[in-house]
């Protein structure tokens, strides 16, 4: 690789894929940092894992530019690339025990054989496979294959690690323990992971920044609180989960606010610079549910519904209450136990949901 | 439970009774190979090597069973290398008309023998093959590349598809993906193949009779000398022919053998 390594590590140039008529990507483009752990996430079918498999050079893009620190690479071959990925299904080599499969990287780099053992030897002492070395594959269990196939891709000491939906196919306790697992080889080798996701809570949890994406297109692109704080559209604010979306009309409140009035009831929010919400227009009014408290009596600040409790459900401890308006609309709202330990909350209960203004935000309907 | 044991005598019996039927020629041809006597009549005229002094002695059969040794070794390489490509092609690619190049494949050992060996003959005499072992060679190529890629594709259908992907993602080139990676698997599959399309050649007897001429093939021999005399002699050959045959099947049978029973393990 030669010259000089300023600006953007990779950049996705309004790249396209198409398979006949099959559209796999739309248009997307977006750069990736040297070092950072970027998320691409998205429903299936979006475009996610078509777009890995293009940096991976396993896809050509039928439009756009892949630029490595400002190189074309669209026409280099897979095997050129230095950005190995590990499967969503490990894809090891079933023939060759685990100390082969993690050398067989550096044997294609034509590293002598006693060279090469040392390598995978350390790779997998840091990822505490080293005990099976000489077992075959099949023998071991779904977690202990997710290792081999990070040791096999980390023992090339890329500067870009590919993870195709990484944690799919683990138990949910290994899930937990590998994606923290990920942050910290992440945070110690300080090399740039790309990984691909359905899961928002996956994504939040891991990545620097996060690709949502949605028919073949980005939605949104943005470190994972900044995306939950404020999401760019309507697809982004119900696909990373825990928003309320309230439909109704916009009017004109203040100078610096807007009033909208819905099957919900009535609230006030800041008002956007986005020329498309205005007075008059159906707009859509987005409050996270964590940012709604419930009460039993109005205090006249800030926004009030009057809802009834439809249920509750408890995870740990923390609560989802679920409300209905009388107009019916439903709302949800995210609290701590220790929080509404002094509401009754019981199915039928008159309550008052409360927000304050400038907690929600205007999208277009 | 009596009558379930009765039956279970029953079948016993039955199995056996059919077992005879299959081998009793086959057995009895080696037990008279070791006879004494000219005629296979019993009693046994007692015990004797001479027919297999004799048969090794006859430059005629010795002549034979090299050429047929030749075009089996020659064949099994050849028809396992075409049955290797002709599976690769089908597991790797989609492409319009797949089914028929599948079907087209398989199709030689579906022709009966009689009209392969005279189109063989007809074919090979316009390209000067006829009377060639590389003619004999070329048929039998022709009947046992079908069995070689029914094995290897069997092989890899185990394999999973996106295996040469994850190697081309490590650096590995085409060529050392189909060396690394896609042949190693199949390695038991080829070597079973190469036992298997020797045996296919080494048996083969209608292609080779309409095609050697004067380069004869032990089986071709075997029924010239039947259709002189008969004599003892054929019954050495046909123990010899069976053991070589017998190996080679099941050499093979274990090569696949041994890697289902490595399957089942894992299940």
């Amino acid at each position: 690789m030669t010259g000089t390594k300023a600006g953007p590590m990779l950049e996705i140039d309004r790249v396209a894929k198409r398979y006949g008529d099959t559209v796999a990507v739309a248009e997307v483009s977006f750069n990736i940092e040297k070092g950072e752990f970027i998320a691409l996430m998205g429903p299936s079918g979006c475009g996610k894992t078509t777009t890995l498999r293009m940096i991976a050079g396993l896809d050509t893009p039928s439009e756009g530019e892949l630029r490595l620190w400002g190189r074309r690479i669209n026409e280099d071959a897979p095997w050129e690339r230095d950005a190995p990925l590990v499967w969503q299904n490990y894809a090891l080599f079933p023939f060759l025990s685990v100390v082969k499969n993690v050398e067989f990287g550096l044997k294609q780099r034509g590293l002598p054989a006693a060279e090469r053992r040392k390598k995978a030897m350390e790779w997998m002492e840091r990822l505490g496979i080293a005990g099976f070395a000489e077992r075959s594959v099949d023998q071991l269990s779904g977690g202990q294959r997710q290792r081999v196939a990070l040791a096999r891709a980390l023992a090339l000491e890329p500067d870009m690690l590919l993870l195709d939906e990484p944690l799919s196919a683990l138990d949910p306790h290994l899930r937990v323990r590998m994606q923290s697992e990920l942050v910290r080889l992440h945070r110690e080798l300080g090399i740039t992971f790309v990984c691909v996701t359905h899961s928002h809570s996956e994504a939040f949890a891991m990545a620097d920044r996060v690709v949502i994406m949605s028919e073949g297109r980005v939605q949104q692109i943005g470190a994972p609180r900044a995306i939950y704080r404020r999401a760019a559209n309507r697809f982004v604010a119900e696909f990373v989960g825990g928003n309320n979306l309230f439909a109704g009309k916009a009017s004109r409140a203040s100078s610096g606010s807007l009033r909208i009035d819905g099957p919900f009831g009535s609230a006030l929010a800041p008002l956007p610079p986005d020329p498309a919400i205005g007075e008059g227009a159906s707009v859509t009014l987005v409050v996270a549910a964590d940012r709604i408290d419930i009460a039993a009596t109005r205090t006249g600040t800030g926004n009030e519904i009057e809802a009834r409790v439809v249920t509750m459900e408890v995870v740990g401890s923390s609560a989802t209450v679920f409300l209905e308006t009388a107009g019916g609309a439903e709302l949800s709202v995210q609290r701590s136990l220790h929080q509404i330990e002094d509401t009754p909350l019981n199915p039928g209960q008159a309550v008052i949901a409360r927000w304050s203004q400038d907690e929600g935000y205007f999208l277009p309907a | 439970m009596n009558a379930g044991l009765l039956r279970r005598g029953a079948l016993l019996i039955w199995t056996a009774l059919v077992f005879a039927f299959i081998f009793a020629p086959i057995v009895s041809t080696i037990v008279f190979s070791f006879n004494a006597d000219r005629f296979p009549s019993l009693p046994w005229g007692g015990f004797s090597l001479q027919w297999y002094e004799a048969i090794f002695a006859d430059a005629s059969v010795q002549r034979g069973l090299i050429n047929s040794l030749i075009v089996a070794g020659a064949t099994s390489v050849l028809a396992t290398f075409l049955g290797f490509a002709a599976a690769y092609v089908d597991y790797r690619y989609r492409f319009f008309g797949k089914m028929a190049y599948t079907a087209l494949v398989a199709m030689p050992p579906t022709v009966p023998v009689v009209i392969l060996g005279v189109a063989m003959l007809t074919f090979e005499g316009r390209v000067g093959l006829s009377g060639t072992l590389t003619g004999v060679t070329v048929g039998h190529v022709v009947l046992a590349a079908p069995f070689a890629m029914a094995l290897i594709r069997m092989r890899l259908a185990d394999l999973d598809p996106g295996i040469e992907r994850a190697a081309w993602n490590l650096g590995a080139t085409p060529w050392a993906t189909m060396t690394g990676v896609v042949m190693p698997f199949c390695l038991p599959a080829i070597l079973a193949s190469v036992f298997l399309t020797a045996a296919v050649s080494f048996d083969e007897f209608m292609i080779a009779w309409f095609v050697s001429g004067v380069n004869e093939t032990l089986p071709v021999r075997v029924l010239a000398m039947l259709q002189g005399q008969v004599s003892p002699r054929i019954n050495a050959i046909g123990a010899i022919v069976f053991i070589v045959s017998m190996t080679l099947v099941v050499v093979a049978q274990i090569l696949i053998g041994r890697r289902l029973g490595r399957r089942s393990k894992e299940a």
